[in-house]
């Protein structure tokens, strides 16, 4: 098992003769856990990490983008792998269309189309994108983006400002396209033994679409569609 | 003396390679055709490596005394961490080249034919990434917790590691597990049909420890948990999941956690889908609401033939499959063979397992195999006399709810083929004349 040696920092203040961090700062309101491992978390650490956004615009930052500045944004980081209009490449999301599709043989979920939340747009964009360099873009070009691809969706306006103020108040097409409760299990059956069904039918098999990557030998580099 | 103890260390191909030097010409022909080295001389797959008995070539031991057996073979710490047999090469993760844009954000399937037991080894343990996979230095990872808490805190890795720990045998299945079979019969491998599963020991804090320890504020009712990597993971779990029995994990199998299971820690969700299980955690906040993360809405959410969409199906209902026979292992000769298999429920214990060879027309009772642990993979094994013909073979997981596994036609009667996830449905594996084993469905 790994074990972490303690951490220079702590033995040098031990020989200083600090008090260990691991015990309450002086001030805090709240006496230590039952334990008192570690270091209470100030208010500082906490706002550099905690960067996640909810529907009721719980955690958005200042600032603002435009649809326009969002544009250029977009052009620069994005269009490389989501398309000039969100039409997405290769294998790459769909960021835009879709619209009415859920119901068809082949879905397009989109931000569109299928997201139920513009705050869930802001968040993802703001963690984990562009995919090359997560967590590079200001918040400001973050809100441009938000603005831009909502408005490739034809759900916000070419004068909209994104901002802590106008993007909850956002309603998304497929708002109302979601339960939020498991309803399963949805089949239930009885444990049937004997005689079980009329006949058996094989309706489709896997033999011959040379669709399924090697198992033996080398890795499979070969089938990409 | 060093000098004759390195002459003998030589590994095993080598000195039977130059036993085959001495052998009478046709022997050495017949021993190189074997197929048990290639022309380099490097070895090529064996028998447990999943290669049909029939394919290798029989032996000259007994009654000739093998090279192994009159050498000495290299000493201890040769490998310093131990690895499997190059005559087991051909076990190891794969993954589909169609089914996503890049191997960074992807998946790879654990190879299920080969594995014996219950639990599956580090190195074969399925990955999941969004952003690859980071390579981070624990002395410099922290675990912060705080949002509606008494007491918000940073941990060090030493520090987690203070407190009180505590194991448990938990699978962990991607939702997605079986996703691509949903309009038809595509892939033939156990591997890539069935391998977004894998079991493990994990060991770790209980998550209510760490909670109880900062003082969850009376408001708080949802955690949300977020990773260190470039994707910046995030679900929402409700707190009654997260005091119940999750743990923040360090230690897979007994060792730490492999970079790609999400060292230096990871949540372990027991029963939840695979994308609940956030990897190189550094971050738990208490909430009032759920925060309606891209993993939560645009992903893991599925979809309906009206059109509407299902939320939070966090719990991965029961499954089962064979895994011998299967496509990758197809049966060599008629007469008694076991059919074997893996059963698990996200729901708790496997009450039974059953087998059919005729489609699913009559079913028999399979035997349980030690031991069976709830959120768990769990054994199962029926002898059967296999008679030369074609047959169907499926199994068919009961969990202790009374939840029976159901057809493939009846979830698609329920849930259409857009849904993606959660496809627990039976499998079916056609058995030909041959031996070999075919994926299947049945209308």
């Amino acid at each position: 098992m790994f074990s972490f040696h303690k951490k220079p920092r702590l033995l040098a203040s031990a020989c200083c003769g600090v008090i260990l961090a691991s015990m309450p700062i002086l001030g805090a309101a709240e006496p230590a856990g039952h334990y008192g491992y570690g270091e209470p978390a100030t208010d500082e650490q906490i706002a550099a990490w905690d960067i996640d956004v909810r529907p009721d615009g719980k955690g958005l930052p200042d600032g603002s983008g435009t649809v326009d500045e969002g544009m250029a944004v977009y052009e620069t980081h994005c269009s490389s792998c989501h398309g000039a209009f969100g039409e997405g490449m290769g294998r790459y999301p769909k960021l835009a269309g879709g619209e009415g599709s859920l119901t068809e043989d082949r879905p397009e979920k989109t931000v569109g189309s299928y997201w139920p939340y513009a705050s869930t747009l802001w968040d993802y964009i703001h963690r984990a994108m562009p995919f090359f360099a997560p967590q590079s873009l200001t918040d400001d070009q973050v809100y441009a983006l938000t603005a831009y691809v909502l408005n490739l969706n034809y759900i916000v306006e070419a004068d909209f400002v994104a901002n802590k103020e106008t993007l909850p108040q956002v309603e998304m097409p497929n708002h109302d396209g979601f339960t939020w409760e498991d309803p399963r299990p949805v089949v239930n059956n009885e444990r049937c033994m004997e005689n079980c069904k009329e006949e058996v039918t094989v309706s489709d098999s896997a033999a011959g679409k040379n669709l399924t990557p090697s198992t033996t030998g080398p890795l499979d580099e070969g089938i990409t569609e | 003396m060093l000098g004759k103890l390195r002459r003998l260390n030589q590994d095993a191909s080598k000195i039977a390679l130059e036993e085959s030097e001495r052998l009478p010409s046709e022997e050495r022909r017949r021993f190189l055709r074997s197929g048990l080295f290639t022309a380099g001389g490097a070895m090529v797959g064996g028998a447990l490596a999943g290669i049909a008995p029939k394919a290798l070539a029989s032996t000259q031991y007994p009654p000739e005394i093998p090279p192994w057996t009159r050498s000495l073979g290299p000493g201890v710490v040769t490998d310093p961490y131990g690895v499997p047999s190059p005559f087991e090469k051909d076990v190891i993760r794969r993954n589909v080249p169609w089914l996503t844009a890049d191997k960074v954000s992807s998946i790879s399937f654990t190879p299920l034919q080969h594995l014996k037991g219950i639990i599956t080894p580090n190195g074969l343990f399925f990955e999941r990434h969004h952003a690859g996979r980071p390579e981070i230095d624990p002395q410099q990872h922290r675990l912060m917790i705080h949002g509606l808490v008494d007491r918000p805190i940073i941990l060090s890795m030493e520090d987690l590691q203070r407190f009180p720990s505590v194991s448990q045998i938990n699978f962990i299945e991607c939702p997605a597990n079986g996703g691509m079979e949903w309009r038809g019969a595509q892939l033939n491998s156990l591997q890539f049909l069935h391998g977004m599963v894998s079991c493990a020991e994990w060991t770790g804090v209980r998550l209510s420890t760490l909670l109880q320890e900062v003082g969850i504020k009376p408001e708080g009712k949802w955690l949300l948990a977020e990773g260190a990597d470039g994707a910046a993971m995030t679900r929402s779990i409700p707190l009654e999941k997260a005091l119940d029995d999750v743990i923040v994990a360090y230690a897979q199998n007994g060792e730490a956690l492999r970079r790609e299971q999400g060292y230096p820690i990871r949540l372990v969700v027991p029963g939840w889908e695979g994308n609940t299980h956030v990897k190189w955690l550094r971050r738990l906040e208490v909430g009032d609401k759920p925060w309606m993360q891209r993993e939560e809405t645009s992903k893991y959410t599925d979809l309906m033939p009206d059109g509407t969409a299902h939320g939070f199906t966090w719990v991965m209902e029961a499954k089962s499959v064979i895994t011998s026979p299967c496509p990758e292992m197809p049966l060599t000769n008629k007469g008694v063979c076991q059919i074997e298999g893996l059963a698990w429920s996200g729901r708790g214990k496997v009450k039974a397992v059953d087998v059919s060879v005729d489609g699913g027309q009559n079913w028999q009772q399979a035997q349980l195999r030690e031991p069976v642990m709830s959120k768990s993979l769990t054994r199962f094994s029926l002898e059967w006399k296999w008679d030369g013909n074609p047959a169907l073979l499926q199994s068919r997981v009961i969990d202790e709810t009374g939840y029976v596994q159901p057809t493939l036609a009846q979830l698609k009667q329920a849930r259409g083929t857009n849904s993606i996830y959660h496809k627990n449905a039976i499998q079916t594996w056609k058995v030909n004349g041959d031996g070999s084993v075919v994926n299947v469905q049945l209308s």
